[in-house]
């Protein structure tokens, strides 16, 4: 009996059987795709609804009607809009002020980040761990204090740089510098020292060797870092809010807020649009960028 | 072309010394190769030479120039790295001329050196594509014809095989001879292989930490080594190293190395060991000094029985391991004549081949 019930055990552990690996790849890609499609759902319903919302009329947008189906499409919100001087100050200002922080942002952070990654001198460690810890304050706690700085700058000086959008142009790089720089350090970093080495006997001296080895070769970081410093200049709320007020001076998604919203009624169609329309310079620049933001530049400079 | 001199230079990292005192002369159209173990300080020396690292004292000399305090790039050296360093972004021939094109050259001549250098280098028509399109061997001779095209005083080499396979390693060791032969510029080379240095050197400069234990051809420092640091460094597999006791034996003086193992010091040797009569001292022979014993024993060598512990055939030759009181002793004996492990096997030691080393100053007398 005893010989008969080991016989069936060791019998037992020859069947088990080992799924193939094709099929534990489809299990794998299976969940993958779940996951994804889960994902992709949660973040497109916003805009897909901001979409659909906009291209309604306000009666429709307020009657009973299915909020996922538009039954009477109009572009009506768009030509309102985009007939309209406002927006289209708002979005000037928007467009300055981007373009003008992503250029000072660059600049400041790649002479930074390069003279703290490679230039070793005293303190640079700890002025680098520094620049990050800049970035860790809120946005919201530096107001306030920036907001008397500029008094104090009137009181003293007599320049008034409250109610002016350019002096979001100051402003920004305060959000965006520490951490730009904080990127562009680590990717410099990744740069294989013998790089500079062999520049230095080339006969390249620091601002050589940054123009010609370091930025070409970390063109993606930078671009990384571009990206980044658009977004928090596009997209900012708190510093336009709290620092201008008249409705010539405001960026975008200050003025959709505050000229779309008169009292308590809510122009939902031209808010919806107005966001959107907003949402589409990023949306153009990532597209476009995301072909140029190819990694492993490096490949191929020493070993490996 | 320029000789290279280095006075009395100390380099210490964090009161880590990496180079204790260090004096050299390198003559003009010299190839030096600097070897040694890792952190030796060879690559330190190399560094300070190209300006790369200061010294932290000495003098430092390029031509008739003091160079300590000029920047690399005024030094006119040309510098080949160990992982090639090679600009990722830049076509080779973006590569080879960068440096002539910060110079401003003219286009014309850059054009004419950059094709010289790859004509040297056979690398013609690899001078459109990019770094990662090319093989390590490749991208090895693109670093050297950056160097090439400077033509520069001085050419460093900072360990440029390591990375290679070996038999590309082997290919690119003639390739650096022979670009040697064509192009005569004084070459410092740093490397840990001591069959790179002795292939390619005219002189070896062997160091051990920090300092320089010899300098000298590659035969002078094969066949007499200075210290047993060196005794030990050159030559593959290693010397033999036995402890001794040297005694007299009626007018001649002996070697004893063990109970059953004492040898003849050859007549043209008693001078320079009598001193040490009656001391403790290290007996070294190379491998390839013992040999199978067949027929007669030539003069200066001595015969004597081994119980062979391991064979290992290596095709041309025979490695034979014995034991003498528990150090085991390699020998190097033609195949045909091997025997086999675990049984007694005549050699014979070549003992004009010996050398005595002073145990406490580790010094070769």
């Amino acid at each position: 009996m005893s010989t008969a019930t080991a016989t069936g055990a060791a019998g037992q552990v020859s069947r088990v059987r080992y799924g193939s690996i094709s099929r534990g790849r489809r299990r794998t890609l299976f969940w993958s795709y779940f996951f994804l499609i889960l994902f992709v759902i949660f973040f497109l319903t916003p805009p897909v609804y901001m979409f659909i919302t906009s291209l309604k009329s306000s009666a429709e947008i307020s009657a009973a009607t299915n909020p996922w189906w538009v039954y009477h499409p109009t572009l009506s919100n768009y030509i309102d809009l985009l007939t309209q001087n406002q927006f289209l100050i708002f979005f000037r200002n928007s467009a300055i002020v981007s373009i003008c922080v992503v250029s000072i942002t660059m600049v400041v952070s790649i002479f930074a980040a390069f003279a703290l990654a490679r230039m070793r001198f005293w303190g640079s460690a700890t002025l680098a761990t520094g620049v990050f810890l800049t970035y860790l304050i809120p946005e919201s706690l530096l107001f306030i204090p920036l907001f008397k700085t500029f008094a104090y700058i009137h009181d003293t000086t007599g320049i008034e740089l409250i109610n002016h959008w350019w002096v979001l142009i100051i402003l920004y790089p305060t959000l965006t510098v520490p951490f730009a720089t904080w990127l562009m350090i680590g990717y410099f970093s990744s740069i294989p020292k013998e790089l500079d080495e062999a520049a230095l006997i080339d006969g390249a001296g620091y601002i050589q060797m940054l123009t010609r080895i370091f930025i070409p070769v970390a063109i993606p970081g930078i671009i990384a870092a571009m990206i980044f410093t658009f977004t928090v200049s596009w997209a900012n709320f708190l510093y336009p809010l709290a620092f201008t007020t008249s409705a010539d001076q405001l960026v975008l998604p200050v003025g959709i807020v505050t000229t779309l919203i008169r009292g308590d009624v809510y122009a939902w169609g031209q808010i919806m649009t107005g966001a959107l329309l907003g949402a589409a310079p990023p949306l153009i620049i990532y597209a476009f960028l995301m072909d140029y933001y190819i990694s492993g530049l490096t490949a191929g400079a020493t070993k490996g | 072309m320029a000789q290279v001199a280095l006075r009395k230079i100390v380099k210490t990292f964090d009161r880590t010394p990496a180079v204790q005192g260090i004096d050299l002369d390198i003559s003009d159209r010299e190839f030096i190769v600097l070897v040694g173990p890792s952190g030796c300080g060879k690559s330190t020396t190399l560094r300070m030479i190209a300006g790369l690292e200061e010294a932290t004292s000495g003098e430092i000399y390029i031509g008739d120039q003091l160079v300590n305090d000029v920047p690399p790039k005024d030094r006119d050296i040309a510098m080949v790295f160990q992982n090639y360093a090679l600009y990722p972004h830049m076509t080779v021939f973006e590569n080879m001329s960068f440096g002539l094109r910060l110079k401003k050259f003219p286009k014309p001549e850059i054009r004419e050196r950059v094709q010289a250098a790859a004509r040297i280098l056979d690398i013609t028509d690899l001078l459109d594509r990019r770094p990662k399109q090319l093989s390590g061997g490749q991208r090895q001779r693109v670093a050297m014809g950056r160097a090439i095209v400077r033509n520069p005083k001085v050419f460093l080499f900072d360990e440029p095989l390591s990375n290679l396979d070996a038999k590309l390693r082997v290919q690119m060791r003639t390739e650096i001879k022979k670009i040697h032969q064509t192009v005569t510029t004084t070459t410092v080379y740093v490397t840990h292989d001591q069959v790179e240095a002795m292939t390619l050197a005219d002189r070896v400069v062997i160091m051990n930490g920090g300092r320089i234990d010899q300098i000298g051809s590659p035969h002078e420092v094969y066949h007499n080594p200075k210290t047993q640091f060196v005794a030990g460094f050159i030559g593959s597999p290693t010397m033999n190293f036995l402890p001794c006791r040297v005694g007299e034996n009626g007018a001649g003086l002996t070697v004893r190395l063990s109970d059953w193992l004492a040898l003849p010091v050859p007549p043209s040797r008693e001078a320079r060991y009598r001193p040490r009569v009656g001391q403790e001292m290290i007996f070294g022979l190379r491998p390839e000094h013992i040999r199978e014993g067949r027929g007669e024993v030539p003069p200066g060598a001595a015969a004597f029985e081994a119980r062979l512990d391991v064979v290992e055939p290596m095709g041309m030759e025979t490695m034979v391991y014995f034991l003498v009181d528990g150090v085991e002793v390699c020998g190097r004996v033609d195949p045909a004549a091997a025997g086999t492990v675990g049984e007694a096997m005549r050699l014979v030691a070549d003992l004009n081949q010996m050398h005595l080393i002073d145990p406490r100053t580790e010094l070769v007398i």
